[in-house]
């Protein structure tokens, strides 16, 4: 049943076909057979997931019957979890044993669910490969050789390849849809203050967002049911009603107006991709849906402007890390400075430096109006476009990555990994939610086609892709290996 | 050369809330190190910030009390630096839109001359922890109670010309953000901090010079002598044909001078950009309005009250309305004794004298406002001399019962019987007939002397104007 | 924009950063190669357009002022390389 949607299992959980206790523990087995090669998790949390899971049996027996009760979930190690160790993927973190729960994972466990751990990440969520974690490289399930993107890898890569039922990611530029898009699993950002930031370790706080990584549209929207919402810690979650998010999800397509980006259709984008998105707005018209391109102007500074916005914010958010309070502090330090430097240059990793130098030149003396101010009017600009675009269509859809999962160890210069995420930035710059499903398979990869829409029309995205997703079976494809770990043909 | 000088102020007021002013930790003075530090406060990873609406209240309420314009969309932002009483590696502040824009205080100097003295803007800021430097096996102890309280940083336009007036600048300021209310603002004690910028100019000139920051003054007193040792010390450079260096000092009250302090960073880049975990606030001309329908009298208003309503001079009603405490205190004297002359005098005279020999605040006195009242009816009424008061005043300092009591007890109690104090004037002249017989011969003066004889008799308690009548009718 | 080592050495000193002789260059390196990559914005007039800080027009919610906090200090410094006495332990403080 591993291979199963939240939603089946729920259904088997409430029919009494299983236990919690019993899918927790082919989880953990799971885990146990495969994490020695993907590395998804950083941390196993076999004990108090077979608690979890108990207690939720026991809740169920006395009538409780929440969606999620004793659903088995991982967390992306960016969320603290009081009495776990919560990493970011980071040296410095290497020993931070949170004492406290992030709002999105104090929700998650009112509503009953199991965790199984932690997943593996790029440090501080800084990349798009998951090769920067101190903790070593996630695989991707597809290819062992490639990468599962980046950086929510280690939640992609758990989901794909069945070592746990759904998972939580965070996405600053990309780093939910295009480890989704590359490891061939549904994930979705949703609008910015949608979700609580409270207990998410920051990377860049105005484009940070939470969501999930599942099996399913239908699944995120479950997941999003459960994590959305107001929260008065965090000043910048929005108070606006949370609707039903499964609501919606069967209503026609017919009269949806979807509009295409042309600059997402231009060099760069491999031809196989390409393919499989144009294929996808075929099945789209099929079912009554109208297709107009759009002009996203400027979505070609998208990466410009965010490789200022966000190493700028990420300087400041990660100078906490000082070696006084908490996680590490380098050995016989001879003096403060000496604290400081070595402490940070010893616990960050090089392309966490390598931002913080950025955003620190961006911020300083003479350069502000250059940099920083210059990138938040690009951001306007880029939030105008899709505004007026969004006078026009419902939805708008393009690929989500220009290409399938990349060998590991191939780009090694930060340009290129930078140039990864142009199709997803654009979003998180203007605050909008979009999803990334899978719609094809190219030499044996997945591959990703972005959903974007309006303000909290998170609702509308979900019902866009579960209805692809009732038409199509890209969602339930799986790598042959995995296949066969599942014991399928 | 004649110079003249130009100073700056910025002060610091830790704003009284009860919690700080980004969580909901407590503030309390004198707390157990870091007992008053919460995960945020500590700036524990995925923490986040939330405003205190009190603390843009208090801020609001200074601003429309010294009718400053107020920012309706104010604007935090974050200026980085390290230091390990700083735990998240910037401090949240307001740059470019503070709280509080321009407004301006009158002050009063001592030749009773005013002047308005501007204040450029005053922004919401949060404190920093504290470093203890006592010996932990050569390391330093680091406490985060006091960090993440609130301050208001009050920054004034370089319009004041000296030592003076910076003090009654600072005096001033104390008073109003006391009526309000809105912070103790108790120099020792580090919830009112001053820095000083000091530049001196050629009598004349328009540029202003170069300027140096005096940090972290902690008493009226030492911000006089460092004023005045700082400008002392730019001079003597310029007349040498030196230049000034743009620095840092810090003002060494033992030695009276001021001294360079080696920077915090060699060149302060602080990095300023808009704290994006921090929305903009904004503010209506309702809300505005609301605050100021709240502020209490205010000083200059209560001053102007003072002299109309009771009668006293510019400079008694001045000394009386400077602490919110103690012109609520010379009210209740002024009204209950049915003398507002007399009473401004024992308050600001008698009662002030005996407070600050005694280092008291208003609020501690032992005696309080109705007991003085009391003995100033006394007066009134003719129970007792005003000499006399001033014993009977000496005994309420120690013996809480009442003023009635004490003259009782100690038999303090005015002679008026006309028989005793005629035996007192019959013992005086049988006792000194010389001068008896001087005034006889028309040297009227002499009855001073007499009276004085009586009244010593008497131990003081006699009616002076009953035993001058009474020598007069004796001697004829 | 090109950065010499010597800006390179003053944003790593502001950012507490340790960077050795022999990384020098190629932190340098990698930091213009992204600095070109940046500089592309610098080809659009942004003269007319108001800077974006969040993406939605919202105002900051206002907590009321109650102490909602207890004393966590035993937790917290658990987690601390160095304290003594409930304080946190650096080494010495200069200022």
């Amino acid at each position: 049943m591993i291979n199963s949607t939240v939603a089946e299992i729920s259904a088997a959980l409430a029919a009494g076909d299983i236990s919690s206790v019993e899918i927790t523990q082919a989880y953990l087995d799971r885990i146990a057979a495969l994490n020695g090669d993907l590395n998804a998790f950083i941390t196993v949390c076999e004990d108090s997931a077979l608690q979890q899971a108990k207690a939720a049996d026991d809740a169920r027996a006395n009538g409780d019957d929440s969606p999620l009760l004793g659903i088995p979930l991982a967390h992306k190690d960016i969320f603290c979890t009081k009495d776990v160790l919560t990493t970011c993927g980071s040296r410095m973190l290497h020993n931070f044993v949170s004492p406290y729960n992030a709002t999105v994972v104090e929700l998650f466990n009112s509503a009953g669910t199991v965790l199984l751990g932690k997943t593996n990440m790029d440090e501080f969520a800084m990349g798009s490969s998951n090769e920067t974690s101190y903790f070593g490289d996630v695989k991707n399930p597809w290819n062992t050789e490639c990468v599962p993107g980046g950086s929510s890898g280690g939640s992609a890569a758990a989901v794909a390849a069945d070592l746990c039922a759904m998972a939580t990611g965070t996405d600053t530029g990309g780093s939910i849809r295009q480890p989704a898009a590359f490891c061939g699993v549904t994930g979705f950002k949703p609008s910015y203050g949608r979700v609580s930031r409270w207990g998410m370790i920051a990377f860049a706080s105005s484009l940070d967002q939470a969501g999930p990584i599942t099996k399913s549209a239908e699944d995120a929207a479950l997941m999003l049911n459960v994590m959305s919402g107001l929260d008065k810690k965090d000043s910048t979650s929005i108070d606006r009603p949370v609707e039903d998010f499964t609501a919606s999800l069967n209503q026609p397509l017919k009269g949806l107006r979807i509009g295409v980006p042309k600059q997402h259709f231009a060099e760069g984008l491999s031809a196989e991709v390409e393919q499989a998105v144009r294929d996808a707005l075929a099945e789209y018209e099929k079912l009554g849906a109208i297709i107009k391109e759009v002009d996203l102007t400027n979505s070609h500074l998208s990466v410009s402007a965010y490789y200022v916005v966000a190493p700028a914010e990420a300087s400041a958010n990660l100078s906490r890390f000082d070696g006084v309070r908490y996680g590490y502090r380098c050995e016989d330090p001879v003096d403060l400075e000496d604290m400081y430097k070595r402490t940070r240059s010893e616990g960050f990793g090089e392309e966490v430096k390598r931002r913080i130098m950025i955003g620190t030149y961006a911020l300083s003396a003479g350069f502000y109006d250059a940099y920083y101010r210059k990138a938040q009017k690009i951001r306007r600009l880029i939030k105008d476009d899709f505004d007026r675009a969004f006078e026009e269509v419902d939805v708008i859809i393009g690929p989500t990555s220009p290409h399938t999962a990349f060998k590991l160890g191939s780009k090694s210069d930060p340009v290129s990994m930078y140039l990864e995420d142009i199709y997803t930035i654009a979003v998180n710059l203007a605050g909008l939610p979009a999803a990334s499903i899978p719609v094809g398979v190219a030499n044996g990869m997945p591959m990703g086609m972005q959903i974007i829409g309006k303000y909290f029309d998170e609702a509308k995205i979900l019902n866009v892709a579960h209805q692809f997703q009732q038409h199509t079976d890209w969602h339930k494809q799986k790598s042959s290996a995995i296949a066969a770990a599942n014991g399928e043909a | 050369m004649e110079w003249e000088t130009v100073i700056g102020l910025e002060v610091h007021v830790s704003l009284s809330t009860k919690s700080k002013l980004f969580s909901g930790s407590s503030t309390e003075f004198g707390a157990e190190p870091n007992t008053q530090a919460n995960i945020f406060d500590c700036a524990l990873p995925g923490t986040l910030p939330v405003f205190n609406e009190e603390a843009l209240r208090m801020a609001v309420r200074f601003g429309v009390a010294i009718g400053a314009e107020i920012g309706k969309r104010s604007v935090f932002d974050r200026k980085n630096y390290f230091y390990p009483d700083l735990p998240k590696g910037y401090q949240v502040t307001q740059l470019d839109f503070p709280t509080v824009g321009k407004g301006a205080l009158t002050v009063t100097l001592a030749d009773g001359s005013e002047k308005v003295i501007g204040v450029t803007r005053a922004h919401i800021e949060e404190n920093a922890g504290k470093s203890l430097h006592e010996e932990f096996h050569g390391m330093s102890g680091i406490d985060l109670n006091r960090a993440g309280e609130p301050l208001l940083e009050i920054v004034s336009e370089p319009e004041i010309t000296s030592a003076e007036e910076a003090v009654a600048y600072l005096k001033k300021l104390h008073t109003i953000i006391r009526y309000l209310d809105i912070s103790d603002a108790i120099m020792a004690q580090g919830s009112m901090r001053c820095d000083v910028n000091v530049s001196i100019r050629p009598k004349g000139e328009t540029e202003l010079g170069t300027r140096t920051e005096i940090k972290n003054i902690n008493s009226f007193r030492f911000v006089e002598k460092a004023i005045y040792s700082e400008v002392e010390r730019q001079q003597e450079i310029l007349e040498d044909g030196g230049r000034i260096i743009q620095e840092t000092r810090r003002y060494n009250a033992d030695k009276d001078i001021t001294t360079s302090m080696r920077s915090k960073e060699v060149a302060n880049d602080y990095r300023y950009f808009p704290e994006p975990d921090l929305l903009p606030v904004v503010i209506d001309d309702e809300y505005i309005a609301a605050v100021k329908a709240q502020l209490p009298e205010l000083p200059d208003a209560r001053k102007a009250r003072f002299m109309d309503e009771y009668a006293l001079s510019n400079y008694d009603a001045g000394v009386l309305v400077s602490s919110r405490e103690m012109a609520e205190y010379y009210e209740i004297v002024a009204s209950k004794s049915g003398d507002s002359k007399l009473a401004a005098n024992w308050v600001s005279q008698d009662l002030l004298g005996m407070l600050n020999k005694n280092n008291l605040e208003i609020t501690d006195s032992p005696i309080q406002a109705e007991r003085l009242a009391t003995l100033i009816a006394r007066i009134k009424d003719s129970t007792i001399s005003g000499k006399i008061a001033k014993t009977v005043f000496e005994a309420m300092i120690t013996e809480a019962s009442d003023v009635d009591a004490i003259i009782e007890a100690k038999g303090l109690k005015q002679v008026t019987d006309s028989g005793e104090i005629e035996k007192l004037v019959l013992e005086v002249i049988e006792n000194n007939p010389a001068q008896v017989q001087q005034y006889k011969d028309g040297k009227e003066q002499v009855i001073g002397f007499l009276v004085g004889q009586c009244m010593q008799l008497s131990k003081g308690k006699a009616n002076p104007g009953q035993v001058n009548e009474l020598l007069r009718e004796k001697m004829q | 924009m090109a950065l010499d080592k010597t800006e390179v050495e003053k944003i790593a000193h502001l950012a507490r950063l340790h960077i050795s002789e022999s990384e020098a260059e190629e932190v340098t390196t990698r930091i213009t190669d992204i600095l070109t990559l940046i500089d592309q914005m610098q080809s659009v007039d942004t003269e007319a357009v108001e800077p974006l800080a969040h993406p939605l027009d919202v105002v900051q919610r206002l907590r009321v002022d109650e102490v909602t906090e207890e004393n966590q200090r035993d937790t917290l410094q658990q987690l601390a390389p160095a304290s003594e006495d409930g304080l946190y332990l650096v080494p010495k403080v200069l200022d």
